[in-house]
């Protein structure tokens, strides 16, 4: 077989000789990684334990800050805030009776007119900015549910011009007594 | 038969002495011997470890330019990588220089000459080069791009950053794991759903206004570059659709030909498939063709509201 085949190339490069000689060896195939067989099971089980082991992209940490993910991550931490808050303050004004506290208005104001100017001023701060914020770019949600503001930058906009304003109203409130 | 092998390589062992091993052209060679070992062997090997931080650039070793002329205005690449082969190992960003008077403008020229010229080993998926195909949708500084689309800032002192697409299984390098995302392509059902035949018997017809509601809808590549910059989407993969998906189901919902418009808003209609779009609006942000998936979102809520 081998030794027919071989005559045969010599019959050939008699008839067209070519551009430079071609050896035997390269018209035989070689295989110079060894392989061993598998099975499908065998195949998908490697596959399954590979799958298992890859890792996740980053992403949080590579994206880059935008006003749409900043300002929407914002909206839900002041949402959080804002809630928690009147949680926490409804049921702490529901157990003061029991438990002895005065969070009446009253003595409430009695006891915010008695702190130090910074102390007022922060509280107003810690207060007025997940309000303002929070509401301001509610409105930009209101008019996303009807479909009005999507273009590019009509959204970067509306959201700094959000972030700007509720800064504004936040030491505006702060500072005014 | 047995003859015949031995005479075979007979003649092939009698060639090594024509053709010495420097001309030949070698199989892909593998300097690390124990990554011929089978995967399954390697993995065993080692309990992976949970974290999956990416070993910072300034850990990893830096590959240069090859031979840089005098005026060359050299930049840097830091580039995510993942080899399967060793699966435990930690993600690295691999640091690369290229003169970019020798490189193309765009970012994937970048990264074909690497491949070319620097690194053979760096893997990621391109096709087109003219951004139609989708191929080579990556995270490049930061942003959801198509490479061939994005032109590399040509001052050197940045350094850029390439990474895969946020938040998805690597299956190496810059190559994410898309079957999650064609699954859910495949389960709006993208395609012309109709059983009455047009009056005439010849082809469905359109007015101008009704074929106009397509625009910006059909022209979406499924890079998946809106939907893998979603926040929502990286929580919720597996349940919600992701912008992308809800586009082109939206261009379905929108194309007056369709009948099945009832039955793709109910599909649409649970907590988890549209309603985790909370209007981030990074989707539209991003599109490197200029789309808007956040609208289409949009459009759809609408369309379930108020019918």
């Amino acid at each position: 077989m081998a030794s027919q085949r071989v005559f045969q190339l010599g019959l050939r490069r008699a008839v067209a000789p070519g551009f430079r000689v071609q050896p035997v060896g390269r018209m035989l195939q070689r295989r110079l990684a060894a392989t061993s067989g598998g099975n499908e099971q065998s195949a998908s089980e490697i596959l399954a334990k590979q799958r298992l082991l890859r890792p996740v992209s980053p992403h949080l940490t590579i994206y880059k800050p935008q006003i749409t993910w900043y300002g929407s991550g914002l909206n839900r931490i002041t949402a959080v805030i804002l809630s928690g808050g009147l949680y926490i303050f409804g049921i702490a004004y529901l157990a003061a009776p029991t438990l002895g506290w005065h969070l009446e208005s009253p003595s409430m104001i009695a006891a915010v007119a008695a702190w130090p100017v910074w102390a007022k001023v922060s509280a107003k701060i810690a207060v007025g900015m997940p309000f303002f914020y929070h509401c301001l770019n509610g409105l930009r949600h209101l008019s996303w549910d009807v479909g009005v503001g999507f273009n590019n930058m009509t959204v970067q906009r509306t959201g700094w011009a959000a972030v700007a304003a509720s800064a504004a109203l936040t030491l505006y409130y702060a500072f005014s007594t | 038969m047995a003859t015949t092998r031995v005479l075979a390589r007979l003649a092939a062992t009698r060639t090594a002495a024509v053709r010495p091993a420097v001309f030949s052209r070698g199989f892909a060679s593998v300097t690390d011997t124990s990554a011929r070992d089978p995967i399954s062997k390697a993995a065993e090997k080692i309990v992976p470890d949970p974290a999956r931080t990416v070993v910072p650039e300034s850990k990893t070793s830096t590959v240069k330019e090859p031979e840089p002329s005098k005026d060359a205005k050299i930049k840097t690449f830091h580039i995510y990588r993942w080899n399967p082969d060793e699966p435990t190992a930690k993600p690295r960003m691999q640091s690369y220089t290229l003169d970019l008077n020798k490189t193309g403008p765009m970012m994937l020229d970048a990264l074909i000459r690497i491949k070319n010229e620097i690194d053979p080993t760096l893997t990621f998926r391109r096709s087109c080069r003219e951004g139609i195909c989708g191929s080579c949708a990556m995270n490049i500084d930061g942003v959801n791009t198509l490479a061939c689309l994005c032109r590399i800032p040509t001052e050197t002192t940045k350094e850029s950053r390439i990474y895969p697409l946020p938040h998805m299984y690597i299956v190496k390098d810059l190559v994410p794991d898309m079957t999650n995302f064609y699954k859910q392509y495949r389960s709006v059902k993208p395609y012309l759903q109709r059983t009455t035949p047009s009056p005439d018997g010849r082809e469905y017809r359109q007015s101008k206004e009704e074929r106009k509601k397509l625009d910006g809808l059909y022209e979406c590549i499924l890079c998946a570059c809106c939907s893998t910059s979603c926040p929502s989407y990286w929580w919720n993969q597996e349940e919600y659709l992701g912008p992308a998906v809800l586009l082109q189901s939206y261009r379905w919902i929108a194309d007056s030909r369709d009948e099945k418009k009832a039955e793709r808003q109910d599909a649409l209609n649970n907590s988890m498939s549209l309603y985790r779009c909370h209007t981030i609006l990074n989707c539209s942000r991003t599109c490197p063709k200029g789309l808007n998936p956040a609208l289409a979102i949009a459009e759809i809520k609408k369309s379930m509201a108020f019918t």
